[in-house]
């Protein structure tokens, strides 16, 4: 066991989360997804910390959460007025600034 | 930092977590993809996020295990669950293809994608030196200071502009989310107590309805007021819902009409139907 295990599964966890981003319709789901992406982010940063001997990468990882967390709230907030004009939550429907 | 602390090695134990929680892990984000309810997804990635928090824990990294447990478990999913509760949860995920032939082709991407980053990864990296945080944080023969210390050692020094434009960032979010869920009501739109009341005594019926079972000897919704003559007031129909009169229960009446106590509990036995008290309700069938 080395450490690549753990940049594997984290590359692995990314992979899921862009697919989910592509196939999934809900938009509250595709958030989920982009969460799961920066959480397997964190991963190979703290990771990579661990691997260097520094603790500059636990920093990062703690600035992306920090930004993850700001992201959900404005993101949550953006899905919550869209459903309250639109009555959906699909991101098939939100289709205003296509043209 | 020196080479002598090369070649850390990474004992069974930590093999034996990797393990049991990387398949965890994975199986979290699958369900979470897969999942066709939002609110399982919301559930199988609380799983995945919990495992890795306690990756980031045996990787020397304890207060970002929890701070990832308390942040994005604790407060980040919630806010999830929250706005699928207001959504609605049952706004079902459309199974329907807008672009043909995407599902397949995200999947093999997918794949593809898997494949290539896994492999490079692994190829790359698969003598990675494990220098440890050791000498930074602390250890057996380390410095004294432990990983929050080493933290914020680093974050309040090299790190304080970004800290300081973070600050900045969480109060925009905090603002902006107020901001646009924020509804406008037009002045006067909404009627005070005075006027509600004044209203309410303007009809014919000034005091509140009669709540369905309320007379009747039954709780259920479905079954009507009784008035004291015995006829059903309408005012108790729950809507949606056949008013239904509840007959199997006696209806026993005043004490000097009836001889004992056995005869004032009533019967449901048709035959002493004659018997006083003894009502089969098939008055207001």
């Amino acid at each position: 066991m080395n450490l690549s295990y753990y940049l594997v599964l984290a590359a692995i966890l990314f992979t899921i989360g862009a697919v989910g981003v592509l196939v999934r319709r809900n938009a509250i789901v595709v958030f989920m997804c982009i969460e799961l992406m920066l959480n397997a982010v964190n991963l190979t940063l703290i990771t990579f910390a661990r691997s260097t001997g520094t603790v500059d990468g636990q920093i990062i990882a703690l600035f992306v959460m920090v930004v993850a967390a700001a992201e959900v709230v404005v993101g949550l907030a953006i899905i919550m007025s869209i459903y309250r004009t639109r009555r959906s939550a699909s991101v098939d429907d939100a289709n205003l600034l296509k043209y | 930092m020196t080479p002598e602390t090369a070649g850390v090695v990474i004992g069974t134990g930590e093999a034996v977590i990797f393990w049991i929680l990387g398949p965890v892990a994975l199986a979290g984000a699958l369900g979470m993809v897969l999942s066709r309810n939002a609110v399982h997804s919301a559930l199988w990635l609380v799983l995945t996020m919990l495992s890795l928090g306690v990756f980031y824990v045996v990787q020397e990294a304890p207060f970002l295990g929890a701070v990832q447990v308390i942040v994005y478990t604790g407060a980040i999913m919630i806010l999830f669950l929250f706005v699928l509760m207001l959504v609605g949860r049952d706004s079902s995920d459309s199974v329907v293809e807008t672009l043909r032939g995407q599902r397949v082709a995200a999947l093999a991407l997918g794949a593809g994608f898997a494949a290539l980053v896994g492999a490079g990864i692994a190829r790359a990296t698969q003598d990675l030196p494990v220098l440890g945080l050791e000498q930074v944080q602390g250890g057996v023969g380390g410095p004294s200071s432990g990983n929050v210390e080493a933290v914020a050692g680093l974050l309040y020094t090299r790190y304080l502009l970004a800290f300081e434009v973070t600050g900045a960032l969480l109060i925009v979010a905090a603002v902006g989310a107020l901001l646009l869920t924020h509804v406008e009501r037009e002045p006067g739109s909404r009627q005070t107590q005075k006027e509600l009341s004044r209203a309410r005594f303007l009809t014919d019926r000034p005091q509140t309805l009669p709540g369905p079972g309320v007379h009747a000897r039954a709780t259920s919704v479905a079954a009507p007021a009784l008035l004291p003559d015995g006829r059903l007031a309408e005012d108790s129909f729950a809507t949606g819902i056949e008013p239904e009169q509840v007959e199997q229960m006696p209806r026993p009446t005043g004490r000097e009409q009836l001889g004992s106590p056995d005869a004032a509990l009533g019967s449901l036995d048709p035959t002493l139907s004659d018997t006083p008290g003894g009502r089969t309700g098939g008055e207001h069938r």
